[in-house]
């Protein structure tokens, strides 16, 4: 890859986060700015005279000089971060507090600071993982915007009402208290996976986008395994979890850009380092006591990793899997899933028998792949009538157009199968 | 063949760091491609918005102001048969995606 590839990205949450720490969470949009002026300055000095050997440390120095210059003009009439306010305040003690605040350690720490601000408790996860792109990610509005197939307005919204809640929170989430940062690591575990979902299987068309979206997670889990206090057991489940299925990203999508279910998908597209690399994840998390619902979906999901194909796949522990998942996190999704992989293992009877009994399967009706579920158990068995209502059915409930076309697909393989059907 | 003064003239200057890292990804190609076909004489380089200006010897303020569309954020010489070329050699110039403008001015010629 590039190393230059998403840099000014990359770097923007870095920036932002080591000049909240200066200024504080109330100086949010003046950090912004800061960041904003820099990529400005780099942007016109670079295309004269190309990007610099070590670019990263180019936009830092050059955030850092703005930093000292703002805070040795402002500091008689802004308040910055109170709890620094008398570091600021001298001259012996300014330049090395913001040198030290530049440091690559001091930065990891002030980004996942960041981080765990973001998932503030009054803030809904859909906000949380809103704020965590904007800020932690570096991307803008409109970008959001589009991965999340909202308007720019709604968004805007949104993001406008995470950050009054953020800058009112009087100073960044400290990471010294255990209590704390325990107390608000399942939040932060939950949006970091929602981020991941949004990109796979979210609503953006754009495989890019996407994309994007799961490797902005993977790499927000990295920094949370790169603390002490945060590397608990759930986050390298969690972080097992997001290498095994984004290792999949590239086959989830066909060469026309359709989607292509787990039995269809080339499975020498996958990517074996990801797999590797979330077997070791699955093996450092089997430390302690705790089993969080990600060390159960992290398992299932290294079983599909390491069948040479779906016929081989050991269907039997994926269901035992679901069994324990479904005791810790009840939901119909879980079920539905489990009900699947009875499908597979014992026969496509057993699984609509498992379908039809799912405890609140009315909360289902809405999503598109419980009646597609039914419509494939069914055409299994050979009631294609029926099966071929249910992806008609399945489509009028189509979140976005790769979904709707997976379905149409779908359709059209039982109509071919039994051409009486209209 | 002859100089040519490239101005380059306001522009957008805000945008997501993705959006403005490809500004800045555009306009190195599009230097290097004027170098790799012999039509740069200099890079040349960018320039501060603001500093002083000097009048009658005893007057310096600080400035110019003027808008920011019309603020020069840099400048590049060239070489072209033509100042027809020269400005067509400038239509590839990535300034023109964010709403700025290059000036095009031939640098006066003595020949005695």
């Amino acid at each position: 890859m590039d190393p230059t590839e998403h840099l000014f990205r990359r770097e923007s949450g870095r920036m932002v986060a080591a000049l909240t720490r200066i200024f504080g969470v109330h100086n949010l949009s003046l950090a912004e700015d800061v960041v904003q002026d820099a990529f400005y300055r780099a942007l016109e000095v670079w295309k004269f005279r190309g990007v610099p050997e070590n670019p990263s440390a180019w936009l830092m120095r050059t955030a850092k000089n703005r930093a000292l210059d703002l805070v040795r003009r402002d500091r008689n009439i802004r308040r910055f971060a109170p709890d620094i306010e008398s570091l600021l305040s001298s001259e012996w003690t300014l330049a090395p507090f913001v040198a030290g605040a530049f440091e690559e350690h001091s930065i990891q720490d002030d980004e996942l600071r960041m981080m765990f601000s973001c998932c503030h408790p009054d803030l809904p996860e859909i906000a949380q993982v809103a704020l965590i792109l904007n800020v932690c990610c570096g991307f803008s509005i409109s970008e959001i915007a589009s991965a999340f197939l909202v308007s720019q307005s709604a968004m805007e919204k949104r993001i406008a009402r995470a950050k009054k809640v953020f800058t009112h929170s009087k100073r960044l989430f400290e990471l010294e208290s255990g209590a704390d940062l325990s107390a608000r690591l399942d939040s932060v575990q939950r949006a970091v996976y929602l981020l991941f979902n949004e990109g796979y299987h979210g609503a953006s068309s754009q495989a890019s986008v996407r994309a994007d979206l799961c490797y902005e997670a993977l790499r927000l889990g990295d920094q949370l395994l790169g603390h002490r206090l945060a590397a608990t057991p759930a986050t390298q489940a969690l972080c097992a979890l997001m290498a095994f299925n984004a290792a999949r990203l590239r086959s989830r999508v066909d060469q026309n850009g359709h989607l292509a279910s787990l039995l269809d998908q080339d499975r020498t597209l996958w990517d074996i380092h990801l797999i590797e690399l979330g077997h070791r994840r699955l093996s450092e998390s089997a430390t302690g006591c705790e089993a969080s619902s990600f060390h159960f979906e992290a398992a299932i999901a290294s079983i599909h990793a390491s069948a040479r194909n779906f016929e081989e796949t050991d269907w039997s522990a994926i269901v035992s899997l679901y069994d324990v998942l479904l005791s810790i996190q009840p939901s119909p999704v879980v079920a539905l899933n489990r009900a699947i992989a009875i499908a597979q293992a014992e026969g496509p009877e057993r699984g609509l028998e498992e379908i039809h009994a799912i405890v609140d399967g009315e909360r289902l009706l809405e999503y598109p792949f419980f009646k597609a579920a039914l419509g494939e158990l069914e055409m299994r068995t050979g009631r294609l009538e029926s099966a071929a209502k249910r992806f008609q059915a399945a489509m009028a409930l189509a979140r976005n157009p790769s979904e709707r076309d997976f379905l149409q697909e779908r359709l059209r393989v039982c109509r071919e199968t039994s051409p009486s059907i209209v | 063949m002859s100089d040519y003064l490239y101005l380059y003239r306001g522009g957008n200057r805000t945008g997501s760091p993705e959006d403005m890292q490809q500004v800045m990804q555009r306009w190195i190609a599009w230097i290097q491609d004027l170098q790799a076909k012999g039509f740069l004489k200099n890079a040349g380089e960018p320039l501060e918005d603001g500093g002083k200006v000097v009048r009658n010897r005893t007057t310096v303020t600080d400035g110019p102001y003027v808008e920011s569309k019309d603020i020069v954020g840099g400048f590049s010489i060239i070489t072209a048969e033509s100042l027809d070329q020269a400005a067509e050699l400038s239509s590839g110039c990535p300034i023109f995606d964010v709403g700025g403008i290059v000036e095009v001015r031939p640098v006066l010629e003595f020949n005695l």
